[in-house]
């Protein structure tokens, strides 16, 4: 009984050994550039890396094919893509990259999204003379880890970055006698929250803020309205929460609902996502959140425009990584074309020292780390703009106090 | 029949000469998915030492495994690495006890619903403790191991794990496992101390789980606990178990190596679909190999040798 079912499995497991040591295909001359990369198509991960990252290789890889390929002496080479699902898992990206250095044979690797994964290929990339342009890592350890890796490159900084930024913009707003100094912050009990919640704590303090209310609460949190409930009866002036995509969407919504409107609302990742717009119209005005871009920039607006155009359901990106996403990958571009062969070497150094042309300004590393980040943003009509630090390029003034909400 | 023990002996050295010395030949990634197979044929033998015998189905194995990885972030950088590898030992045979002592009494169902909450349990007790008490959650792991270091040490364990497991085989606590794992009351009543054996057997099989993770840490710079304790390691272990066949030493290891090299085909061959096709293997594995491939070799030598068989289980 079930012989035959038996029969089929044993030999799907044969043929599978048998493919599995199978001998790669011929080498070819120069006629593409390989590029590979492993991505989150499942698992917890997927949600970010389908909004930030993948979009913006696709369209990327589309665009630079259409116009011929990479650009290597005097002639063009396109690109051809090898990808794989990381599964969101630490041990499969790492073995995907493996994969994709030794047996794939890839030219250049693109990263994978978010803080985890990235740290967790940087070994490999860095053993195996990759260069490592992390567009969706935030840590705190980014200067170190730049000095260890010299092949990496952190392009979305430090969360003391981001905070301090947030705190340096609440002192300037109080001393413009636009706020008080009655502050409530709420963190997620996961690494970007307790990240943020502990760079911003001490930095609060040092300002005389008062902090009326901390607390964090745990991942998948689905009531809120507890939270934001304790929090309007402290009436604070600012509310602050280092929140992940689904809290941000549900204290917005609890804060519409209880009519809690502070003077200054911010909230962490999601607060950039087309979806916050979408879900909140109207009601976005005013809300402040991590992130944020040069929305009256020329090329940002194109970029836009042909993200719309090359997404699948004409999906926009989101306003903070995706533009740094998509910036890093003309870098390597730039890079990769001024020197004119496939050097991972020599690529690496003109990242290091070069200067690049992309839809987020003029881009020059320091130490491997960019030199500008937008740390905060604010939705003002209908897009997000960045407003800190103010001495970015297309900074906008802030919209104090947010107005009130507006019945949906 | 000595003389075929004896060649059976030489083979399997002359077998470990051949795979101690592998990091030497290949490249990262053959030492890469020769790191997966090994940590998997661990896991799965430590898993089948104690649930082949005593057929409790433990989803507890990322618990273990997490404990393991965990240690390594918090010390790893502090301490010396086989000090590392000690206190991850003890703390992960500690766990195994006050688990299984108060757990072990459970069986069937209840037992697998407890193992699988408690991998559950534990990732947020360590999440609360690094929220409220030390205020980072996420750990660098910075130590001087090399992908090779890895996997030496995964092939000594997995050497460990083997010998030990053979042991106990021919022990007398071996043999009383057996008997519980027939019958807990017949046990019981030839005068076995139940719980003594079941606890003592757990605690082993969770201490070579608690060393993987250990391990295995260095591999990935950054430990956060979803990335420790992942609940699929759990379940890939138990099929992996259940395609070899639990209930000898052996068995899980014949299941490991295959689904093991299976998940990277599909992983390589086909990105997108890779989890799906996952799926409908384990249902395929559950419906079509209840034994597990051991089963499918007993069955084979059933059929070619039938008199022996019959033979022996009249005498």
């Amino acid at each position: 009984m079930g012989s035959s079912v038996t029969r089929f499995a044993a030999g799907l497991l044969a043929v599978t050994g048998a493919a599995l040591f199978a001998a790669d295909g011929p080498a070819l001359a120069q006629s593409s550039v390989k590029i590979g990369y492993a991505l989150s198509r499942t698992g917890p991960n997927a949600g970010g890396a389908a909004v930030t990252t993948l979009p913006n290789y696709e369209m990327w890889v589309k665009e630079v094919n259409a116009a011929g390929g990479l650009k290597l002496g005097d002639k063009r080479v396109p690109i051809e893509v090898v990808q794989y699902d990381d599964r969101s898992s630490a041990e499969e990206a790492a073995r995907s990259l493996e994969r994709l250095i030794t047996q794939d044979k890839v030219d250049f690797i693109l990263p994978p999204w978010g803080t985890g994964l990235n740290l967790a290929v940087g070994p490999i990339l860095n053993k195996a003379g990759y260069p490592h342009l992390a567009s969706t890592a935030v840590t705190d350890r980014a200067p170190e880890l730049a000095k260890r890796w010299p092949n990496s490159f952190w392009l979305l900084g430090t969360s003391a970055g981001a905070a301090n930024t947030l705190v340096d913009l609440l002192v300037k707003l109080r001393t413009e006698g636009k706020i008080g100094d009655t502050v409530a912050m709420v963190s997620v009990a996961d690494g970007f929250g307790i990240d943020l919640s502990g760079a911003a704590r001490p930095a609060l303090a040092k300002a005389n803020f008062k902090l009326a209310y901390d607390k964090t609460y745990p991942v998948g949190t689905q009531d809120l309205s507890p939270i934001v409930n304790e929090v309007k009866a402290l009436n604070p002036d600012v509310f602050i929460a280092f929140s992940y995509p689904p809290d941000t969407l549900g204290l917005t919504e609890q804060a519409r609902i209880a009519s809690f409107n502070p003077k200054i609302f911010y909230t962490g990742v999601g607060t950039a996502f087309p979806l916050f717009k979408q879900k909140f119209g109207a009601n976005a005005q005013g809300v402040m959140g991590i992130g944020g871009w040069s929305g009256d920039s020329a090329p940002i607006k194109d970029y836009l425009a042909r993200h719309k155009a090359s997404a699948a359901n004409g999906a926009e990106p989101d306003r903070w990584a995706s533009a740094v996403t998509y910036a890093s990958l003309q870098m390597l571009q730039q890079a990769i074309e001024r020197v004119g062969k496939i050097d991972r070497e020599a690529v690496i150094k003109d990242l290091q020292t070069g200067t690049f042309d992309t839809i987020i300004g003029k881009v020059k590393f320091e130490n491997n780390l960019p030199t500008k980040y937008w740390w905060v943003g604010q939705w003002q009509d209908g897009e997000f703009y960045g407003v800190a630090p103010a001495t970015n390029e297309g900074a906008r003034t802030p919209v104090i106090p947010k107005p009130a909400w507006k019945a949906p | 029949m000595s003389a075929m023990r004896l060649a059976a002996a030489l083979a399997a050295c002359a077998g470990l000469a051949v795979l101690a010395l592998l990091p030497t030949y290949v490249d990262a990634y053959y030492l890469a998915l020769a790191i997966g197979l090994l940590q998997f044929t661990v896991l799965a033998t430590a898993w089948g030492l104690f649930s082949g015998p005593t057929r409790y189905v433990s989803l507890a194995t990322t618990a273990f495994f997490g404990v393991g990885a965990y240690t390594v972030a918090v010390l790893g950088e502090l301490l010396h690495w086989p000090l590392v590898l000690l206190i991850a030992t003890a703390i992960g045979a500690v766990m195994a006890v006050v688990v299984g002592l108060s757990t072990l009494r459970l069986s069937g169902l209840h037992f697998v619903i407890f193992t699988f909450g408690l991998a559950e349990l534990i990732r947020q007790l360590v999440i609360w403790f690094e929220v409220n008490k030390s205020r980072v959650l996420g750990r660098y792991v910075f130590v001087d191991i090399t992908q090779k270091d890895i996997y030496w040490q995964l092939l000594v364990l997995a050497v460990a794990v083997f010998v030990i497991g053979w042991l106990i085989a021919r022990s007398r606590l071996g043999f009383a496992l057996r008997i519980i794992g027939e019958d807990e009351t017949v046990a019981k009543h030839c005068g076995i101390n139940v719980t003594v054996a079941k606890v003592t057997l757990f605690t082993i099989s969770a201490v070579f789980m608690t060393l993987v993770g250990a391990i295995m840490a260095p591999r990935w710079t950054y430990i956060e606990p979803s990335i420790a304790f992942n609940a699929t390691i759990s379940f890939e272990v138990v099929i992996m178990a259940l395609l070899g066949g639990a209930h000898r030493l052996w068995g899980p290891a014949l299941g490991a190596i295959p689904l093991t090299l299976l998940f990277e085909f599909l992983a390589a061959r086909f990105p997108t679909a890779s989890t799906l096709i996952m799926g409908v293997i384990f249902l395929l594995i559950v419906y079509a190999l209840p034994a597990g491939v051991v089963g499918l070799w007993d069955n084979f030598r059933r059929q070619w040798r039938p008199q022996r068989v019959e033979q022996g289980a009249k005498a």
